[in-house]
């Protein structure tokens, strides 16, 4: 149990370690974009809530469960349309309109 | 576990820090999300597999129609409300990690089983899962202005928030100890105190500190999502929470710097205060002439010069102002005049919020520049023209160890060789604080609606 813990908090700071060398590196243009996206990300808890839902009976923790897959849906599938909308928009160069 | 379940997790977590890589450069970013998305394709494929979930048919009834809801508001909202858009999918995140903890305790407990281990990250997540939830929400209100946007302050309000985290701390080590037997009114205390301690947060906060708070909180829900990871033993979202954590707190730092006020300032003491505890003191610079121009002198000027330097704030949104802008730059490109745009960290009302903007008006991406790389380019720029900006090019904040805002980073657009400002009226900031660039000789002002001074302007280039 105790290893289990570690090898947790292992992959937690390494994650920390990686996460922080990639973004500090985003330029600010892109900014928006990173905070949509990784809003995006932290939706997997979505898999957490499903996990939840499939375990849980009794009224009040199948309401708790659904209400979570709910709010994570929202947030993964929104999240990731928003971003996708945003960076659509960014383009090097004014000739280079999108063709519609 | 399931060894499908767990490789399926693995190129989940590999997926979303590739995702994160291509986030780096503006050419690769579209990508970089779609393989991100696929990550978490992946992660909910084998979840669904291995939780049998479609069976449960309200399990797969609600992902539908969160999926659609989803889709629709992100596809609906105008770029402009964007930054509450980026609010309120942050709050369903924090929201989604505060239930599935209480779910989890919740079940955990009517079995009798209790583990201080699973106790402490559930109570974790519930705690600022929770923040991030209520805090979200009423962020997403001010910015939709449905709530007033100024900064509400009572007295006690340190007083009260420091009761109620320490309320919220001792009901945690009770449950954490005696975990399971006690009655379980005492987590759903525990919930509502959290859940108001998110709005405690947000509401002495004022517009112009958003990019710092919705930072703030979508850190937390990374953090949150990271210590639901703990509590379900689950590895993908321990990593991917870890990412989010990171990102957000850097974000979070990044704002703060560019408004040059630690974050605990930011977040309890409101600014409006502060600034008015500052004017009070007299900074009082400015008793100078204001110069107005009229259309046509802005025209002229613009015409004539060779470099100009475009610098947008909140102002621009709110105006919705940016097709007249990139309308302007094209006009002003044809009389091969070079226009640049120099943008501050902190303007608009999120990270990257004009970057954003000037996007959706097609204004190409290599013409913006951030702050380090505009500012030495002034002495040599012909014509700024500041439009809806204006705390970040207050030169208070260099040369007026008095002002609020010294030591706060700001564009120098003072020292161009001249400078319109395009504003609605002579009302100070958001800041409450006199701006001595408008009494600057160099300095004309165009007072009136972004919107249709610029369009006056682009119909008077055509007449020069």
């Amino acid at each position: 149990m105790v290893n289990h813990l570690l090898i947790e908090i292992y992959i937690f700071v390494l994650a920390v370690f990686v996460g922080f060398q990639l973004i500090s590196k985003v330029p600010s243009v892109l900014h928006t974009p990173l905070m949509s996206a990784t809003n995006a990300i932290h939706g997997i808890i979505l898999v957490g809530a499903i996990a939840l839902a499939a375990s849980v009976h009794g009224a009040v923790d199948v309401t708790i469960s659904v209400a979570a897959v709910f709010l994570a849906t929202l947030n993964v599938v929104g999240g990731y349309v928003v971003t996708d909308r945003i960076l659509g928009m960014f383009k090097k160069k004014s000739a280079e309109r999108p063709t519609e | 576990m399931n060894i499908v379940l767990q490789i399926g997790y693995l190129l989940t977590a590999i997926l979303f820090i590739l995702g994160v890589i291509r986030l780096r450069s503006p050419a690769t970013a579209r990508s970089g999300n779609l393989i991100a998305a696929c990550g978490m394709g992946i992660a909910f494929i084998v979840t669904i597999i291995r939780y049998h979930s479609f069976s449960l048919p309200l399990i797969g009834v609600t992902i539908i129609v969160g999926a659609i809801v989803g889709t629709y508001a992100a596809k609906k909202v105008r770029m402009t409300a964007m930054p509450q858009m980026v609010a309120l999918f942050n709050g369903m995140g924090g929201g989604a990690a505060a239930l599935v903890s209480i779910g989890k305790l919740h079940s955990l407990w009517t079995h009798g089983i209790s583990s201080p281990g699973a106790s402490i990250s559930a109570l974790f997540t519930v705690l600022i899962g929770s923040i991030s939830f209520t805090g979200s929400l009423l962020a997403f209100g001010k910015l939709q202005e449905w709530v007033s946007g100024r900064p509400v302050t009572f007295g006690g309000q340190k007083v009260v928030n420091g009761l109620l985290l320490l309320i919220a701390l001792i009901l945690g080590v009770v449950m954490t100890i005696s975990g399971g037997r006690q009655d379980l009114g005492m987590l759903w205390l525990y919930v509502i105190i959290a859940a108001a301690g998110g709005l405690l947060v947000v509401l002495p906060i004022g517009g112009a500190d958003m990019p710092v708070v919705i930072s703030l909180l979508n850190a937390f829900t990374g953090l949150a999502a990271a210590a639901t990871g703990f509590l379900l033993a689950n590895n993908v979202l321990i990593i991917a929470g870890a990412l989010v954590g990171a990102s957000g707190t850097i974000l979070t730092q990044q704002m703060s710097r560019a408004m040059n006020r630690p974050i605990q300032n930011i977040i309890f003491g409101a600014f409006g205060k502060l600034a008015t505890a500052g004017g009070a003191g007299g900074v009082g610079a400015t008793d100078g002439v204001v110069q107005t121009a009229t259309v046509e002198d802005v025209a002229t000027i613009l015409a004539y010069a060779r470099t100009v330097v475009i610098v947008p704030g909140y102002g621009l949104a709110v105006a919705r102002a940016q097709q007249e802008v990139r309308q302007l730059m094209e006009k002003l490109n044809q009389r091969s005049v070079t226009v640049r745009f120099g943008i501050h960290p902190v303007a608009g009302r999120m990270p990257g919020h004009m970057n954003v903007l000037l996007a959706e008006a097609d204004v190409p991406y290599d013409n913006l520049y951030e702050m380090d790389a505009i500012n030495p380019q002034f002495p040599q720029t012909d014509v700024v023209l500041v439009i809806g900006a204006n705390d970040v090019t207050n030169p208070a904040a260099r040369n007026q160890p008095g002002s609020p805002l010294y030591g706060m980073p700001i564009l120098n657009v003072d020292q161009a060789q001249r400078i319109i400002v395009l504003k609605r009226s002579m009302n100070p900031g958001f800041a409450g604080i006199d701006n001595p660039l408008y009494i600057n000789p160099k300095t004309s002002m165009l007072f009136g609606d972004a919107k249709s001074s610029l369009s006056h302007v682009i119909r008077a280039l055509d007449e020069v």
